[in-house]
Parts: structure tokens; C-alpha cells; sequence
């Protein structure tokens, strides 16, 4: 996996996956400590899995914690199918924009 | 990650395996159509592939197992009656899934001819069902729950509770996966995942679950289905499962037993819609009160059980089935897969220890030291058992390899339109693997064509006042240090003079005369007899046979062909036993070392003195005339030539000769080193060893120097005269 790192902006390509877990979630939790607000544009998300979400469940509740936003945007058809089965797109609260077609 | 593609590989193989059952069971159902054992085998092996293929996410093979499935549930129930055309049917389907896990394992997508092929199977399967759709479409229920009072939970959803253990995503499973297979057995009503196992940020390893998931869950389905979608991860997680129609007081047995706090459970529940706000206070207030009232409150699971007494009964039927599965798994644990690669480096190793403890044995013997000689027999007789074990490891039954050919005869005979039947025997005899690898091919090659030409049809056969239906047998047995694969039919057997005609318009012979019946057999191995135009005039079955016999040669094995006119012929295809060791007989002859395998060594006796070179090749042992092959001409060796030489008589595929040697230097075992790509074209070598004392000795393949003595004889007989013969193997004898 990529992290395209802009400030305030993290943009993760590719795999969100067990393969890619521990890397992830340095550079993630790092970027968090780093800003006041951050945001994760999973855009460009290919593939998450129950190791993927579970990380940003982390980092969702590591934000709530230290009094911060995190935003997630932008998500992939990946994420949403994810985020759907597990029924967590009212915990993390953020707009699913969910394509017109699927 | 390596540990998901072993998993992978760990389906592919046990797929296979199941398919194999599946396949098994329904050539048992075409003879016994009734046979419930075998509708349970292929129903299971169907059920679980597509179990397991959910779990990986393979939808296309679960999309078409579970069609396959549906109608097999119903044969199981007894409401399809099982038809010749839903055995073909099915078996079909096993060849589409065989398919499907093959372009698995390497990666592919189907083409389309795939899709077309397992969509018009789908269509089939659905006509088997009338038309009536398959299981999992949301069929009316009938309700079912049974609500005691009336509190009004949700009476109608299984409740599902399933804690993930840390380590089930680091053994290559994703629980999204389950869930999502879980969802394919029904409707998944509601979902609420729970984290609160989660530790802080730091202590945070992403490589491991910390999930657990509350599911409502609508579908007709039994616990053990709902259980066997987490069968994967049985070992690795906290499972529990509600049924519809459960009371409140099980809901709130849950609420206790999990590890998450009461209260922030009961809100999951409330929001699953398992059960309401009102109820879930009242409950807890219950309990509170129950636990404060009396110091030594009764465990809630005892309160319950007091309460219903049918509740003893499910835990005394789950113990039972848990233990079930135990036994089951405890049985499988018999076996372990074991890499090819491992076992022959320590086949390899165990090769090299031979050759060092002969060494030892050796020095130990030069030495004259009593008790190291002691000590060295009896590490050599430990080495040998070590040996002998290791050299077992490599073998298998040939049984797996015989059973494949059940299906082949079935859709040959139908293909044909003759009724062939197959009797297998001597499955259990054992050989080595890599062997057993490479003579399927060979064995098809000539099943097939035993079916072909061989099994005439019905209407000749009843002519000729046989029955009706052919047979087709494929046998194994050991005999004498190699293994006998038979491969016979009850057909009309070879034609001796159309093989004989076909082979003089090939040019391979002048004319037949003097040719035995052994010998113009052997003509349709010939590279040139075999044309496409032999088959249709049943002049031989000579497709790709010269390929069969390159093949056999190639294991080092012969094939022979014994053929009666009328009743049908037999293939007999002889293999040595294994590749790598074997127990030897060492001879010397000039400077040189020579093994020959000990099995077929028959007996030594000693030629008379002074015989020279250029007398007659042949003794008369016991009033049997025992062509002899002298090795030291047969190789050109120089070097001092010895007075007095010796035969060691060796026997292969029933025929005898003698090799004269000069030394005679008894048994050994011997490690089969194969001989260097220079050394291809000699014949009469199949390998080399190396002996205890370091020097190399070379393995004589005793088949082609019989070969070679056979060539011999026939032109010594033809050359020498009747009297002198008599009159030289008269001096043989008492010399």
C-alpha cells in the first residue's frame, strides 16, 4: 500500500488488508498524532478486509479519544461493501456517498 | 503472505480429496441406487467444498456447488428419486468443480466456454428440481417459535454471538468472510460488530482480531449449518448460538456469559432487535435482585435449566455431537501431509548412512576387533530397519490409482455402448509413489484400448456364447522384488494374422514363419504399427502402444501380453518395487564391482574349469538348458583372468540365465546412484552404487542382459547342432 500524504489529507492506495496491516497502521496512527484534524480519502482503496477496518476503527475511536476529528471520505465500493456488512457506517459517522450504480 | 496461500492450498487438496468421495459415491449409487451411505457421502463432500470455498470467498464455486447441493438435499430427504441421467448429471458437476479448482490453482479466471458449460449444468439441476428454486430462496415459514409469556423479542431470527480469537486473521482467515457465507445461508437482519476488546492504540497489534459480531440471522436452517459456516475457526472462537424462538432469560444467559459489560451488551441486543429495552431492565433487574437476595445465588445457566428441562437435554445432545467431532478429528490427526521433497532428502540421507555403515563394517571386519563387530551388525541391522521403514514411507497403495479407472470404464463403456464392467483386486498392494505418479498414463492408455478393440459388442459377444456384459480386469500383486500390474479383458484377444499381415505391409517383418506367439504380440509395440487406420479394422490396438512401452521402460519396468483367441487378453506390466535402495548381490569380474538386485538372483553354482571363451553360451542345469552370458566379454574387461569362473543364475519376468563371473562376493545393500547422461546409450547399466570401501560398483539391469542372452540362445540353437549340444552340456555337468 501507498500513503499519499498531504497535509490534513492521507490518501491510502491500493490493498487495506492483513498484508499491509502493521505498515498502515504506523504511518496512519503517526499522521494522527501529527494533525489536529485528518482526514483518510479511501478513494483509491482497492481492497479492505476485516484487518483493514478494524484499523480504522482504531483510528476512529484514537481520534474520539484525544479530542480530534477523523474523517473518512470518499470510500471505495470495497470499503462500502465492508462497512455495510459489518454495519458500521453509523458508528463512524461519516457521509457514504454510494454510487449510482452497483 | 505464505500463510494464506497454504491455506489455499490446504482447500485445493482437500477439495480434490472430497471430489474424489464424490465421485466414489456416485459410481457406488449407479450399481446400489438406494445406498444411503453413499447419497450422505456426496451430499457432505458437495456441502462442504461449498463451505469452504465461502469461506475463501469463492463465489463461483459456492454459487454452483449450493445448486448442486439443493438437489442432492432433496435425493437425500427421499424426494428426488436418483436417475441414471442425475448420476451422469452429478458427475458432470464434480468435473465442472474439478475444473473450477484447477483454474484456481493456477490463478485464471473461467473462460467462457467454462460459464457456458456450468450454466447450462445449472439449468439441468434446476429442471431436476422441478423448477422450484433452490433452498436458501426465503420460503414461507411457518412459525416456528414457541414464546413463552408474551414478551415480544423477535421470535423468529436466529440469534448469532461469535467472539473472533486473536489469532484467526494471522492464520490467513478473514472474518468478514464468515459472515459473509453466513449471509448466503439466509438474511443476515442485522449486524452489530463489537470492538470493545480492543486495546489502546499502542498495544494494538493490526495483525490480530479483536472483533466479535452479534448477528440476527433469518433462514431455514439448523444450528449445526450455522455452526459449520465457523467450522474453519471452530477451535478459534467463542461461538453461541440462539435459536428463534428463544426466551428472554437465554437472551440474558448471553448477555452474562460474554465478555463484554451487561449493560453495553443488552444495548447491542436492543438494537439488534433481539430483544426490547423494557425487557432487557427488567431482566437485569431480576438477576440483580436474585443475586443480592440470596448470597449464594444459583449459577444462571442452573436457574435456566431448573426452569426448562428441555435445556438439559440440548447440552447433553451438543456434548454428544462435540465429542463426535472429536473422535472424527482425532481420527483424521492419523494421517500427516508430508512434503515430497522432505521425505526424499531423508531418503537421500538415509541412502548415505547405508553406504557410511557399510564402510564401518568394512574397517570394523579389517581390524579383527571382536566387540566392534558386535556393536557394527548391530547398527548395521538397525540401519537396515531404518532403511526398509524410510523405503515404506514412499509407498502407496495402487488401489487410489485402480479407483480413478471405475470412471473412465463407466464413460468409455457408455461412450462405446458396451457393457463393461470392472474388477479390481490386489488394490492393496504397494508401491513407490513416484512410480505410482507415472504409470496412470500407460494404464489408461491400455484400458482404453481393452474396452476399444478388445470387448467386442454385446450382439458378438452373444454370438459367440458369452454374456452379455464384458469385463474389464485390473489387477496388482508382488512377485519377486518387482510388482505385476495385470490389465486383462474377456474380448476376443490379438488376431495373430491380422497383427502379422499389418506388420509385414509396415514393413517390420519379412514373414511370420518361426515367430513365436510372444514375439508378433510384441509387434504392436512397434513405433510404425501404430496408424489411425488400425483402429477401425481391429487389426491391433495399436494406438500410441510403442508410447506405453516407452513409458513402462522408461520406470525401468517390461510389459508383456498374453492373448488367447476368443477370451479375451492380458497386459502384463512388471515394475521394480522402488527406485532408490536395494538389497544387492556384489560380483567381481576383472578389476570391476557388479550388483546385481538380490531378488532376482536364484542361485550360484559353479561352471566347470578351463571352459574357454569360445565354447557354446549355455549349461544344462538340471536338465534345463541355462543360456549363459559371459560379463566379461559382454562388457570387453581386461585383466587377469581367473581359472575357475561362477554363475550366478538370475531369474526376470520367468525368464532364467546365467551370468559368468569370477568372483562371487555376497550381499550387499546398495544405493542406486543413476549414472551420468553420457552413460544413456549403454545397455545393460542402470545405475551405479558406491561401496563400503569407497570404490563404485555398477548395477547390472538385469532385464536387458536377459534380453541380450535370449538373443544368444536363440541363434546358439539354431546354429549348433543337436548332438553337440547334448554332448557339451554333458561336460558342463561334470565339470
Amino acid at each position: 500500500m501507498e500513503l499519499k500524504n498531504e497535509s490534513g489529507r492521507l490518501c491510502p492506495e491500493g490493498e487495506l488488508t492483513i498484508y499491509s496491516a502493521a505498515e498502515c497502521k504506523d504511518a496512519l496512527l503517526a499522521a494522527l498524532e501529527e494533525s489536529d484534524g485528518l482526514e483518510i480519502d479511501l478513494g483509491s482503496v482497492t481492497e479492505i478486509d476485516t484487518a483493514g477496518v478494524q484499523l480504522l476503527i482504531l483510528l476512529k475511536s484514537e481520534a474520539k479519544r484525544a479530542g480530534k476529528t477523523l474523517t473518512l471520505s470518499r470510500h471505495s465500493a470495497a470499503v462500502i461493501d465492508l462497512t455495510e456488512l459489518f454495519n458500521l457506517a453509523g458508528w463512524f459517522g461519516d457521509p457514504l456517498v454510494i454510487p449510482a450504480e452497483r | 503472505m505464505s500463510t494464506m496461500s497454504e491455506a489455499l492450498q490446504t482447500f485445493l487438496a482437500e477439495s480434490r480429496g472430497l471430489l474424489e468421495a464424490m465421485e466414489e459415491g456416485l459410481l457406488k449409487l449407479e450399481e446400489i441406487p438406494d445406498d444411503s451411505e453413499a447419497i450422505n457421502s456426496v451430499f457432505r463432500a458437495a456441502h462442504t467444498i461449498k463451505g469452504s470455498a465461502g469461506l475463501f470467498g469463492f463465489d463461483e464455486i459456492v454459487a454452483f456447488t449450493h445448486e448442486a447441493e439443493s438437489v442432492l438435499d432433496k435425493v437425500r430427504d427421499g424426494e428426488l428419486a436418483l436417475s441414471e441421467a442425475m448420476i451422469g448429471l452429478f458427475l458432470s458437476c464434480r468435473d465442472h468443480l474439478s475444473h473450477l479448482l484447477d483454474l484456481l490453482a493456477s490463478d485464471s479466471d473461467a473462460d467462457d466456454e467454462t460459464r457456458q458449460r456450468g450454466d447450462a449444468l445449472v439449468a439441468q439441476l434446476s429442471a431436476c428440481l422441478g423448477g422450484a428454486g433452490s433452498r436458501s430462496m426465503p420460503v414461507e415459514q411457518e412459525a416456528v417459535f414457541h414464546r413463552e409469556g408474551g414478551d415480544g423479542a423477535q421470535g423468529d431470527a436466529w440469534h448469532v454471538s461469535v467472539r473472533f480469537g486473536r489469532d484467526v486473521m494471522k492464520n490467513g482467515l478473514d472474518p468478514a468472510s464468515f459472515i459473509r457465507y453466513l449471509g448466503t445461508l439466509g438474511q443476515l437482519s442485522h449486524v452489530e460488530t463489537v470492538f470493545d476488546a480492543m486495546p489502546p492504540a499502542h498495544e494494538m497489534d493490526p495483525e490480530e482480531c479483536y472483533l466479535g459480531f452479534e448477528i440476527r440471522f433469518h433462514g431455514e436452517v439448523d444450528k449445526t449449518e450455522i455452526e459449520s459456516v465457523f467450522e474453519f475457526v471452530r477451535e478459534d472462537c467463542e461461538l453461541r448460538i440462539l435459536p428463534p424462538g428463544s426466551k428472554l432469560s437465554e437472551y440474558l444467559q448471553l448477555i452474562h456469559e460474554l465478555p463484554e459489560e451487561d449493560l453495553l451488551l443488552g444495548d447491542l441486543l436492543v438494537r439488534s432487535g433481539a430483544i426490547t429495552r423494557r425487557e432487557l431492565e427488567e431482566g437485569l433487574a431480576v438477576q440483580g435482585q436474585e443475586s443480592t437476595s440470596d448470597e449464594a445465588a444459583p449459577p444462571l445457566g442452573e436457574i435456566l435449566v431448573e426452569r426448562q428441562a428441555v435445556q438439559t437435554e440440548l447440552v447433553d445432545a451438543a456434548l454428544a455431537k462435540q465429542k463426535d467431532v472429536r473422535q472424527r478429528q482425532s481420527q483424521e490427526a492419523r494421517f500427516i501431509r508430508v512434503h515430497a521433497d522432505k521425505l526424499d532428502s531423508m531418503i537421500n540421507l538415509v541412502g548415505e548412512l547405508v553406504i557410511a555403515s557399510a564402510g564401518v563394517g568394512l574397517i570394523a571386519g579389517r581390524n579383527k576387533d571382536a566387540a566392534m563387530m558386535e556393536a557394527v551388525s548391530e547398527m548395521a541391522r538397525l540401519v537396515e530397519d531404518i532403511r526398509d521403514g524410510a523405503m515404506r514411507l514412499r509407498m502407496v497403495e495402487i488401489g487410489e490409482t485402480f479407483n480413478r479407472f471405475r470412471r473412465v470404464v463407466r464413460d468409455v463403456s457408455k461412450e462405446l455402448g458396451k457393457d463393461i464392467e470392472l474388477i479390481i483386486s490386489g488394490a492393496d498392494t504397494e508401491l513407490d509413489k513416484s512410480v505410482v505418479e507415472r504409470i496412470g498414463d500407460p494404464l489408461t492408455h491400455l484400458v482404453r484400448n481393452a474396452m476399444d478393440h478388445g470387448i467386442e459388442s454385446a450382439e458378438t459377444r452373444i454370438a459367440r456364447g458369452k454374456p452379455a456384459r464384458g469385463s474389464l480386469r485390473l489387477n496388482a500383486y508382488h512377485e519377486s522384488g518387482s510388482v505385476v500390474i495385470e490389465v486383462g479383458d474377456d474380448g476376443g484377444g490379438l488376431s495373430r494374422e491380422r497383427i502379422v499381415a499389418k506388420a509385414q505391409e509396415k514393413g517390420l517383418i519379412e514373414d511370420a514363419q518361426g515367430l513365436s506367439d510372444a514375439e508378433v504380440w510384441n509387434l504392436i509395440f512397434e513405433p510404425g504399427f501404430s496408424t489411425s487406420d488400425a483402429v477401425s479394422n481391429l487389426s491391433g490396438r495399436g494406438v500410441g502402444m510403442d508410447v506405453v512401452k516407452r513409458n513402462i521402460e522408461a520406470l525401468r519396468g517390461t510389459v508383456e501380453i498374453e492373448s488367447r483367441a476368443g477370451s479375451g487378453s492380458t497386459f502384463r506390466i512388471r515394475l521394480p518395487l522402488t527406485l532408490a535402495i536395494i538389497d544387492g548381490f556384489l560380483m567381481a569380474v576383472g578389476e570391476g564391482h557388479y550388483v546385481v538386485p538380490l531378488d532376482m538372483v536364484l542361485e550360484c553354482v559353479e561352471l566347470g574349469e578351463g571352459r574357454s571363451s569360445d565354447e557354446p553360451d549355455y549349461i544344462n542345469l538340471r536338465g534345463e538348458v541355462l543360456p549363459l552370458l559371459r560379463l566379461r566379454e559382454h562388457f570387453g574387461l581386461e585383466g587377469p583372468v581367473v581359472r575357475r569362473h561362477n554363475v550366478v543364475v538370475v531369474q526376470w519376468g520367468g525368464r532364467k540365465a546365467g551370468l559368468v563371473v569370477d568372483e562371487l562376493e555376497g550381499e550387499l545393500q546398495a544405493v542406486i546412484k543413476p549414472l551420468g547422461r553420457i552413460f544413456a546409450g549403454l545397455r545393460g547399466l542402470s545405475g551405479s552404487t558406491i561401496l563400503g570401501s569407497g570404490e563404485v560398483a555398477l548395477v547390472l539391469d538385469v532385464a536387458q542382459l536377459l534380453e541380450h542372452a535370449r538373443l544368444r540362445e536363440a541363434e546358439a540353437v539354431s546354429a549348433v547342432s543337436v548332438g553337440r549340444t547334448s554332448e557339451r552340456t554333458a561336460n558342463a555337468m561334470t565339470g
